[in-house]
């Protein structure tokens, strides 16, 4: 959600929904002061209740600078639980097989929201490293070379920081399939496609199926 | 397979700057900024709410007798300042459409409509009727009011410079970052005069 304070444009509009609200709690006080403080209340629900649906506001299309020799392909992957899965396995051994290429496997940093409020993040990010070296060692026991790092609970911001770092030119995403996925739901694949001028192939992995 | 990774690419100099937090820096720092002010105003509505609600000496009366709030000047202080802040948001748009007349007009009278609200709430104090020894409650009065007041009066010192800037011909439609970031401490500042106002005057 756009901060209130975000721009002056932005602040402005927040006076005026202040003026509004304040007007509502005076009147309200006046006719009671329990039903005051209600409204008040209720006004203090609804903005938590706005706040927490609002999306972040999408951001413009970025072009990623080719860099690295020419018949290179540069690959970032991102997953979730879903990176050591045998469909996204499956993919990264295709793109080897096609030819030369570089990995870079994200793995976001999976947390509550409550959790990163109150910056409890050790957990996560153990989690996270977990998953990327047992990723790392299974590519690299099939011959694929990959490095990665733990990236930011935001699978969004995760994938523009390592974008700043590794410039791919190709970008593999991984999911849980549709129903499942917290990812989709939030419209993380599609960001990503209008936010990056490379490929993005995204790979549904059922890990329930994996397992069975 | 000939795949093999590398987390660098063939780059000299540092990396581009981290934005993933998606906000200017600057902005960011006001934000930031604005977020600390927010919980000194906080601290301060804490002790007025304890003074008024949670205190077991705490008045039937608000004010208590004989005193009173000058309710309707304060009102038409709060008309003034809330005025200030759509010149302020006249003068911002005026600049982004390279409209210089009209933003140092709108500059101009948000800074006089600044003043108008400190002066007159320095003559509601010279005029109130009770002074920060008559009780907790006018501690809590002087106090809310006057840490709003500085606040104003460090707004005007921003806008004054803006002003100044603006006269010697800066800012342009695509430069205007340093009348952006007073503009958004001064809606603050409205915003939580609104909040004290409320809370002090009307309730």
């Amino acid at each position: 959600m756009e901060s209130p304070f975000r721009s002056e444009a932005a602040a402005f509009r927040f006076l005026l929904i202040s003026i509004g609200a304040f007007a509502l709690i005076v009147v309200a006080s006046w006719i009671n002061p329990w039903l005051g403080l209600l409204v008040f209340l209720l006004l203090v629900v609804g903005a938590v209740w706005v706040y927490l649906r609002a999306r972040a506001p999408s951001l413009p299309p970025e072009r990623i600078e080719r860099v690295g020799p020419a018949d290179e392909r540069r690959v970032l992957v991102v997953a979730n639980e879903t990176v050591g899965g045998e469909e996204l396995m499956s993919v990264i051994g295709e793109i080897a097989l096609a030819g030369r290429a570089r990995f870079h496997v994200v793995c976001p940093a999976l947390n509550s929201r409550l959790k990163t409020w109150t910056s409890d993040e050790d957990p996560a990010r153990a989690a996270a490293e977990a998953r990327l070296d047992a990723t790392v060692a299974r590519l690299s026991s099939v011959g694929i070379e990959a490095r990665g790092g733990v990236g930011d609970a935001d699978p969004l911001v995760a994938v523009e920081d390592a974008v700043r770092l590794f410039r791919p030119d190709e970008l593999v995403v991984s999911t849980h399939p549709e129903g499942r996925s917290n990812w989709l739901e939030r419209g993380v694949v599609t960001a990503l496609r209008e936010r990056y001028d490379v490929p993005v192939t995204h790979v549904v992995v059922d890990l329930e199926r994996d397992a069975s | 397979m000939t795949a093999h990774a590398e987390a660098t690419h063939d780059h000299h100099g540092p990396p581009a700057a981290h934005q993933s937090s998606r906000v200017d820096a600057r902005v960011l720092g006001m934000f930031l900024f604005i977020a600390s002010e927010a919980m000194l105003f906080g601290s301060f509505f804490t002790a007025y709410f304890f003074v008024r609600v949670v205190n077991p000496g705490a008045p039937e009366e608000w004010p208590p007798e004989p005193y009173h709030f000058p309710v309707f000047v304060a009102g038409v202080n709060t008309a003034i300042l809330v005025t200030s802040s759509f010149t302020m948001h006249w003068a911002l748009q005026s600049i982004k459409r390279g409209n210089r007349p009209a933003f140092l007009a709108g500059m101009v009278l948000t800074f006089l409509m600044g003043l108008a609200f400190l002066l007159t709430q320095v003559v509601e104090y010279l005029n109130v009727g009770f002074n920060t020894g008559d009780g907790a409650f006018a501690s809590v009065f002087f106090g809310l009011t006057g840490l709003h007041g500085a606040h104003v009066a460090v707004g005007l010192t921003l806008l004054g410079m803006v002003i100044i800037r603006g006269f010697r011909g800066h800012f342009t439609p695509e430069h205007h970052h340093g009348v952006e970031l007073p503009g958004i401490y001064w809606h603050f500042v409205d915003v939580m005069w609104i909040v004290v106002y409320s809370v002090v005057y009307l309730i």
